[in-house]
């Protein structure tokens, strides 16, 4: 399985600028893993407005489940991209990512 | 939580026809308000051109009395003819039975025959599985009840037969689960035997149902409960009692049958035939799977028209639903000057209660209004009917690029299965889902919502309103049922953003049309793709059998890949050679949901068969450069392949670039899996806008994108996408043939 290096702050500078389009291989590869996690505690957004704000919840153990909210509210979906990002890179490094 | 929500008895209808409405106030009010309003535009975005409607004076706006309607979801057959069940002389059920959500910890009803007159606790009997998955048997007398099982789960997805009996000399009550194919370490029966401390009593007008039972004491409505998820083969229930250790199959025993029914028989009805003799006729409710394979399916014949004797299982489910059932609140007498479109009755409560209901409006029979018919991709909104497919998949994220978003109508169906399911979903037992339903609210095939499917084709009809194009509006419903007449007096017809889903009538109806010298413009992608099935016997519902091709959400089981509705192979128009490619010049090939990008003039643009196309565009221009997904071309892609069909006089025009990673080979493109499957490395994964023109003058125009409507509104409509479009209709509309 492919293993995040947790030196590659360059990777999350990339995600950080662009979140959403081509991204580099190596950033690829990262965004592959986070974003295959398991069904149970995917991270999902919720939106109760038309247009935002988004708040952040976890998925149950199965789809009938109820979600969990995070706690976290975004008014837009790169605010939300990065801060997921931030998190799953500190569960699967086991270091938090020193950019904000 | 949505406070109101309603639908109509049909997607479409004619000046004169009449349209009934169905609401339910969610949210608890007590009235609401309706207004019909005629859609010119859905996308409410901060860079949309908004939400456009035209008021509708009619009979039926104003207010109503509302309530919530019940729902009673879950397939089940239910009996119509009152059994008499003499418990004083004993009684034996049995059927066979594959599980395939044992452990849902809830009782499931195989075979029920109960006293529904009685409230309260249960009178009468039931064969399923108790709590714990295993094989069961409840008796009661309407006072008390007793539950008696076999103490061993079902092995889920594996065939067992289930009986009970019941002698009432000693009062003694047997149920076995005996497996039809042993696993290691099972016994070859499980039983549980217990002498009942109470007397059951006869019944004289008892219900029969098979993969549910009913809630008794209810005499304005039905509601069904306790229901089986998985398949049910060869139920009987005889008089007396019989060793149920010496029950070989269900459909035999020594003793008087009191009902037998054989799944087997009349694949596509709706009603069940009784076997016995004894007229224990059964209608099936709420659509379960029929054509499944059975327990002595042996991989003899994966098409159940040969061998249906290999097909006597029905797959129920517990989220399967045909018709809501509501009460209609009013109906609508369309006047019969109503100008063809799309049109929608705005339903509003006084505390914020919105909903949007929309439905399509032909021109008379036989009539044609306008030049150009916009076709609305009706069974493609069926299709995707209520999905819940993004967020029950966890791979979902990754194939999209994005984070999962769930908005209230998302919030909303994943609280509440009881408004079924799509053909995108899974049940809840995991098998793929086969049918859908216009007999519901459909919440998302409304304005307002994301830019997809019908949201996304009000783009065109918006686009169409701007330039001051006169339209009809046609449907894939009315395709299907008249043909070619539907569409032959049009000069051109336009297919919308997504046209995914189509029958045989319809295909046939636009090879017929192209041979004559119709002209087409495709402005979507992904079109053409998949073949569903209808039947008479359901008429609000469309089927969908998917196989071992295609980008899909999951995949039937083998020997279960033909439409129980016709007999007709399932799964891709290509597999059948009848590729999108050899109608449309383009064919699906990627997909990505991240963002959109644009266009680059080819070669072929410059061929004087397409100078009327690229009136007023530079050659060095990106084409779509711009929009609402801030590209026109995004979503999913066509492309043109010669070999699937494209014809070999086709001008490739342009092709799409710049796509992300995210977006990958369709697998029915790879024969193996290879690196290099994303739009980055792979020069397959693009769209491309085609142009060719047909015999009889016709000729057809496609831009292989579901993003390309997404830009016509940019700038005022002034930009290139837009002009681009408007070049090929003008031309279109001219009645001089392409030569």
């Amino acid at each position: 399985m492919f293993e995040i290096d947790s030196s590659r702050l360059d990777l999350a500078q990339e995600f950080k600028r662009k979140p959403f389009g081509r991204h580099s291989a190596d950033l690829q590869r990262i965004l592959n893993r986070m974003r295959s996690e398991p069904f149970e505690g995917h991270y999902v957004l919720l939106r109760d407005g038309r247009f935002g704000p988004w708040k952040l919840a976890q998925l149950g153990r199965r789809p009938q489940d109820p979600m969990t909210l995070t706690g976290h509210i975004f008014d837009d979906r790169h605010q939300a991209e990065w801060a997921v990002f931030k998190l799953r890179w500190q569960r699967l490094t086991g270091q938090e990512l020193p950019l904000d | 939580m949505l406070k109101i929500v309603g639908y109509t008895d049909r997607p479409s209808a004619r000046p004169g026809e009449q349209l009934d409405f169905k609401v339910s106030c969610e949210g608890g009010a007590n009235s609401f308000d309706s207004r019909i309003v005629r859609l010119i535009c859905g996308d409410d975005g901060p860079i949309s051109p908004g939400y456009k409607v035209v008021p509708v004076e009619a009979k039926v706006n104003g207010s109503y009395p509302g309530r919530q309607q019940k729902i009673d979801v879950g397939s089940y057959l239910l009996t119509q003819q009152p059994v008499t069940l003499h418990a004083s002389a004993g009684f034996t059920l049995a059927a066979i039975v594959q599980g395939h959500w044992v452990d849902k910890e809830a009782p499931q009803v195989v075979l029920a025959c109960h006293d529904l007159g009685h409230v309260g606790s249960v009178r009468g009997v039931a064969l399923g599985l108790d709590r714990s998955g295993a094989g069961a048997v409840t008796v009661g007398d309407g006072r008390g009840q007793i539950t008696l099982g076999t103490g061993r789960p079902l092995l889920p997805k594996h065939w067992y037969l289930l009986a009970a009996s019941y002698d009432a000399n000693d009062r003694r009550l047997t149920v076995i689960q005996r497996p039809l194919d042993r696993q290691f370490g099972e016994p070859e029966i499980s039983e549980g035997s217990a002498v009942i401390p109470f007397n059951l009593p006869d019944m004289t007008a008892a219900t029969l149902t098979i993969g549910a039972s009913l809630l008794p004491g209810l005499s304005d409505r039905r509601q069904s409960q306790h229901h089986f998820d998985g398949k049910i083969e060869a139920p009987a229930i005889y008089a007396g009692y019989l060793d149920p250790t010496k029950i070989n199959h269900p459909s035999w025993a020594p003793i008087p049958c009191i009902a037998r029914w054989d799944f087997s028989r009349d694949i596509a009805a709706k009603i069940v035939k009784d076997q016995s003799g004894n007229g224990h006729d059964g209608e099936l409710i709420n659509l379960p799977n029929r054509a499944v394979t059975g327990a002595n399916w042996h991989s003899e014949t994966t098409n159940w028209r040969e061998r249906p004797d290999l097909y006597g299982a029905i797959h129920f489910h517990s989220d399967d639903l045909y018709d809501m059932g509501w009460a209609t609140d009013f109906t609508w007498e369309l006047p019969n000057d109503l100008a063809s479109g799309i049109y929608a009755c705005e339903l509003t409560t006084k505390d914020g209660g919105e909903d949007i209901l929309p439905f399509f409006v032909l021109p008379p029979k036989g009539k044609v209004t306008a030049s150009v018919a916009f076709l609305a991709s009706t069974y493609t909104y069926l299709a995707y009917a209520n999905s819940h497919h993004g967020y029950e998949d966890a791979l979902s994220e990754v194939c999209y690029g994005a984070l999962l978003e769930l908005g209230p109508t998302e919030q909303f169906l994943k609280d509440r299965r009881d408004f079924g399911v799509s053909l995108y979903d899974r049940h809840r037992d995991g098998s793929g889902s086969c049918y859908s339903s216009w007999l519901r609210p459909i919440l998302n095939t409304r304005p307002k919502r994301t830019i997809w499917n019908f949201n996304a084709d009000l783009h065109i009809t918006d686009w169409l309103q701007a330039i001051g194009q006169p339209y009809d509006i046609i449907t894939d419903d009315r395709i299907h049922a008249e043909g070619v007449e539907l569409l032959q007096n049009y000069r051109c017809v336009i297919a919308g953003t997504h046209p995914e889903y189509h029958s045989t009538a319809m295909l046939d109806a636009f090879e017929r049309y192209q041979k004559d010298g119709g002209r087409l413009i495709y402005l979507g992608g992904n079109g053409f793709y998949w073949r569903i099935a209808t039947n008479p016997a359901w008429p609000a519902a469309i089927e969908l059998r998917r196989g071992e091709a295609g980008t899909r959400c999951y995949e039937l089981p083998p020997g279960e890949r033909y439409h129980a509705f016709t007999g007709e192979f399932g799964g891709l128009w290509r597999s059948q050679g009848r590729a999108p490619q050899k109608m449309l010049g383009v064919g699906f090939v990627t997909e990505g949901f991240d963002a959109s990008s644009y266009y680059l003039r080819l070669a072929d643009s410059f061929d004087p068969r397409a100078a009327f196309i690229f009136d007023g565009i530079g050659p060095d221009d990106r084409i779509g450069d711009f929009g609402i997904l801030g590209g026109a071309a995004g979503l999913e892609l066509d492309a043109s392949d010669p070999e699937l069909g494209t014809p070999a006089h086709a001008l490739i025009l342009a092709s799409s670039v710049e796509h992300s990673n995210v977006f990958l080979l369709t697998p029915e493109e790879m024969l193996a899996g290879f690196p290099g499957l994303d739009a980055i490395e792979n020069a397959k994964c693009r769209a491309e806008l085609v142009f060719f023109e047909t015999p009889s003058g016709g000729a057809v125009f496609s831009t292989g994108s579901i993003g390309w409507a997404s830009s016509l509104s940019h700038n005022g409509y002034d930009n290139n996408v837009s002009r681009l479009t408007l070049n090929v209709l003008r031309r279109f509309l001219d009645p001089e043939p392409f030569a």
